[in-house]
């Protein structure tokens, strides 16, 4: 074992058994770590081994999800985690970049403290708060403000890429609630990142630039920006992880049922959805043990790999720019 | 030379710069107002029922507005309290290791936590039930739904959020301690508990705290692990919990378990804020 | 580790005679569809005795695989364990609590009185060929109302539900298409309209959806205030669910041994159609607590189901019900 700085041998320094236990406690810990999280990924692939083995790659192709007819296909749920994670990194990205700019650059310095402690607190709201609130604010705002409107108006359906996601069943509960809400749950969190990346750039790059004569905003476009771009990179990626995954709030406004498409993937922002994580956590507690609770599980690993490909490739995103600025 | 600074670029760049500060300034006030608006939102909701009978009482089915959430307090508070069992031995001991070593083998662990990190709290729920209740279920007939399950689970997420802060903390300790320590002839095991662990204890309280915060509101985990109770119970059965109860309430069809819902949502946030103070206070003290 | 052991404290119980000391915990799981009667006998069982029954509806199908896990002491249905589900859990026993009915409750902008539909124009606007409130179908069966040109909404269940079995049961027994279509049983691929979970989900949205029909049981419906379908039944008669025509349509059917039997689409003059028992399931070996709350249920709890909306059981069923606990 190597202390940073080298091994120092002092006066009196005997290898004695407390210090043997102390390695050992800091060692075993570690073991334990390791273990469990090699405990947790090989129990999803031993539990849901007899779903692979019997549906095998038409678990990812299929989309039909029939319980009585012992038909498990993912493909609805894999395209509605998807769709409803990327709108809410099509709404969230602008303006949580724009505001963790606002908060590290443009802000006049007393504003910066008190906002960030306020964005860090809105981030610790939980997740079933934001699906209450969306229950009885969002959707009824949606539903009557947005979707009957639009499914009434004759001039939408004529315009070409709005007509196709401007529709759908319009009963309230739809992708379009789940996907702004997503944004709002992940605003503060990638808001949070980006602005400690945005920090961590040297103020030498940016003196230099007024130096020569920049506008603050050609300062912060030119300059900080593209350098800061693999961490900014990776903060969304990181956003979309955390979408990914969300369970609750989604669960309560998606709607939880595929839309009514042959191929149960629809692009129609008012119709309702399903997600890998809402799918596991309505049908689990009541899944009869053999094929149909491995193919739960077996949506349980498919969520644990591909969150941790995200969150890998964003986290090395976010410490090759940060390690870069040092 | 006054005519340079009123040349029509010039005046093009500075509107430009005007217009992208604008734009940074109102995203940054639409953002806030949005989840300002919803705080204030859960503020007016959950007044009605914000009464002492809410705390002190246990729920009433026949007569909902005269129950209360008492069991789902002492439940949240009562499961924390195990998950910080789990979590603080595992992840501080873990936190020195990385602290200390800088070899191989702690860069794997230090790959294996952001894997753990990034866990969707579902999956761990489900880890938990596949592994835990269910054996216990067959072996203990009408027993396998625990608070001790329930704080596994929630242990389980807290576990790389105190492991890493732990690190960082412990990183931020002047290197001079150390070495003064050592070449006094201070043991290794010495040094960390009574010299370096002390200097970063505020800055491992709070992120120990936040971990707690941001566990404190899960559900998913908790969904197949403590199958909820209407009443009190030991933690060594079901047990209730106020993410739990909120989402019974909130998907209920009776306005008034509905209103109670937003009460509920209330008491978990001043919950949460709680602690985020307390850990924000603790970093202040621990500065001066 | 010590393990922690929490009791309400008899200070806390001289405060109301809704918290007793509690020294036996049970703990349940199953059906939404009697979930209130269930919540309701739990409390009034346990003001008097040092008892607390947990009851947590988390589905039919929940309660099956739960009393199967044996994670829970006794699992609530109203849908009869199938074979392939007894052989899971060998030895349960299903015992009859009480009669209920499943309505079909609506949100109709303008119109709050009570509508009539057959099982037919019902299977129609679960299938989606019904698709507004004023299709000729439905304005044919009530003439005097004024029916909006509102989209239906269907609202189903997203869980495993027993209360769907019921329903699809009726539905498939009086619709031909139905039973191809969409077919019955606990999980059912209802493709238009919303879902919801448990009863309380289903209601929660057909209150919150404008056009929405939904199928509750008739407790939700009338603590909600939420009108509801008169329902024609195999006689001809326009029946509305209610404790005297969930009991008319229970006396007319003979019950198997071992209480395992749907009974929708009743014979008898005045008998609600898509009514259905529910049970609890129990092994044979189950704590004597238990037996005892469930003794209770068949004798006490059945003065006052009535009192929560639920029928209580025809006097006979009720008497081998007693039986078949045991000891």
């Amino acid at each position: 074992m190597n202390l940073p700085g080298g091994t120092i041998h002092g006066a009196g320094d005997r290898y004695n058994w407390r210090d043997s236990a102390y390695v050992s406690a800091i060692t075993i810990a570690s073991m334990v770590l390791m273990a469990l999280v090699l405990a947790i990924g090989s129990a999803l692939l031993w539990q849901s081994l007899p779903a692979i083995r019997t549906l095998g790659l038409g678990f990812i192709t299929s989309h039909e999800w029939d319980d009585a007819a012992g038909k498990y296909g993912s493909a609805a749920f894999l395209s509605g985690t998807l769709y409803s994670s990327l709108l809410a990194i099509l709404v969230s990205v602008p303006i949580s970049i724009c505001s963790a700019i606002f908060l590290a650059e443009i802000a006049p310095k007393w504003i910066r403290l008190p906002v960030t402690f306020i964005i860090e607190l809105l981030a610790a709201i939980p997740s079933v708060v934001y699906g209450l609130w969306g229950i009885f604010v969002l959707i009824p705002l949606l539903r009557d403000k947005v979707m009957t409107p639009a499914l009434a108006s004759p001039s939408i359906t004529k315009i070409p890429i709005v007509k196709s996601l401007f529709t759908g069943a319009g009963y309230g509960p739809s992708m379009l609630a789940a996907g702004l809400l997503l944004a709002i749950m992940i605003t503060p969190f990638i808001t949070a990142i980006c602005r400690d990346i945005l920090n961590a750039i040297p103020s030498m790059q940016r003196d230099a630039a007024a130096g020569m004569g920049c506008t603050q905003s050609e300062t912060i476009l030119k300059v900080v920006l593209p350098s800061a771009a693999p961490g900014l990179i990776g903060a969304v990626m990181l956003g979309f992880g955390r979408a990914f995954g969300e369970t609750m709030a989604v669960t309560m406004v998606i709607g939880n049922m595929t839309p009514n498409t042959p191929d149960g993937k629809s692009l129609g922002l008012f119709d309702p959805g399903y997600t890998i994580a809402s799918a596991m956590a309505n049908k689990f507690t009541e899944a009869t043990p053999g094929i149909a609770t491995a193919a739960l599980i077996e949506l349980g690993l498919v969520l644990f790999v591909t969150s941790m490909l995200i969150n890998f490739a964003a986290r090395s995103l976010v410490k090759v720019a940060m390690r870069r600025l040092g | 030379m006054s005519s340079l600074a009123r040349t029509p670029i010039l005046r093009q760049r500075r509107l430009a710069n005007g217009l992208f500060q604008s734009i940074c300034a109102v995203s940054a006030v639409v953002a806030m107002t949005i989840l300002g608006y919803i705080l204030w939102f859960l503020l007016r909701q959950g007044l009605e029922y914000f009464k002492p009978t809410l705390f002190i009482r246990l729920p009433d089915n026949v007569n909902p507005a005269l129950g209360g959430i008492k069991h789902s307090i002492i439940g949240s508070a009562g499961i924390l309290f195990i998950a910080l069992g789990i979590s603080l031995p595992v992840g501080i001991l873990s936190g020195i290791y990385q602290a200390e070593a800088r070899g191989k083998l702690s860069q794997s662990v230090r790959f294996l936590t952001d894997v753990l990190n990034g866990i969707p709290s579902i999956v761990i729920g489900l880890f938990v039930y596949a592994i835990w209740i269910l054996p216990y279920a067959l072996k203990h007939p009408g027993q396998g739904y625990s608070g001790l399950a329930g704080g596994a689970a929630l242990g389980i997420m807290m576990i790389p959020l105190v492991m890493r802060t732990t690190d960082e903390m412990l990183q931020l300790v002047p290197q001079s301690l150390w070495d003064a320590s050592l070449a006094l002839g201070t043991p290794r095991w010495r040094t960390m508990l009574l010299i370096i662990l002390p200097a970063a204890r505020n800055g491992i309280v709070t992120g120990v705290m936040l971990a707690l915060a941001r566990v404190a509101g899960e559900t998913a985990p908790l969904l197949f692990t403590v199958l909820g109770n209407e009443f009190e119970g030991p933690f060594t059965g079901p047990i209730d919990a106020l993410p739990l109860r909120l989402y019974k309430y909130a998907t209920s069809a009776d306005p008034v378990q509905n209103s109670i819902a937003w009460s509920t949502a209330l008491t978990l946030i001043l919950m949460i804020l709680t602690l985020s103070v307390i850990a924000r206070l603790i970093t202040r003290s621990g500065k001066k | 580790m010590r393990l922690f052991t929490f009791h309400a404290n008899t200070a806390t119980s001289a405060m109301g005679s809704l918290e007793p000391t509690l020294n036996v915990a049970i703990n349940g799981a199953g059906a939404t569809f009697p979930a209130p009667l269930y919540n309701a006998w739990a409390q009034d069982y346990g003001q008097k005795r040092q008892v607390s029954i947990n009851y947590q509806a988390i589905g039919s199908g929940g309660g099956i695989k739960a009393i199967s896990a044996r994670s829970v002491d006794f699992g609530a249905t109203d849908s009869p364990m199938t074979d392939a589900e007894l052989a899971q859990a060998p030895g349960v026993l299903h015992i009859p609590t009480c009669v209920g009915c499943v309505v079909a409750a609506y949100n109709i902008p303008g119109v709050q009185a009570s509508i009539k539909l057959t099982g037919a124009v019902l299977a129609d606007m679960f299938t989606g060929k019904v698709g507004t409130w004023n299709h000729p179908s439905i304005v044919a069966l009530n003439p005097g109302i004024k029916l909006p040109a509102v989209r239906v909404v269907p609202v189903s269940r997203a869980d495993s539900s027993g209360t769907t079995a019921i329903f699809t049961s009726y539905l498939a027994r009086v619709s031909a298409s139905f039973k191809t279509e969409i077919g019955e049983g606990k999980s059912v691929n209802v493709k238009v309209g919303v879902k919801g979970k448990g009863n309380d989900g289903v209601a929660a949205l057909v209150r919150q959806t404008p056009g929405a029909v939904g199928y509750v049981e008739l407790a939700y419906a009338e603590k909600n205030n939420m009108p509801f379908a008169t329902i024609q039944n195999a006689k001809g008669n326009w029946v509305v669910a209610s404790i005297k025509s969930a009991t008319e349509s229970a006396t007319a059917k003979d019950l198997p041994g071992d209480f395992r039997a749907m009974i929708t689409n009743t014979q008898d003059k005045e008998g609600y159609p898509i009514a259905g028992f529910t049970w609890l399931l129990i092994y044979p070996n189950a704590k004597r607590e238990v037996k005892d709350f469930i003794r209770w249920c068949l004798t006490d709890g059945q003065k006052s189901a009535a009192k929560y909306d639920y029928a209580p059981l025809p006097e006979s069923v009720r008497r081998r019900a007693f039986a078949a606990i045991g000891k």
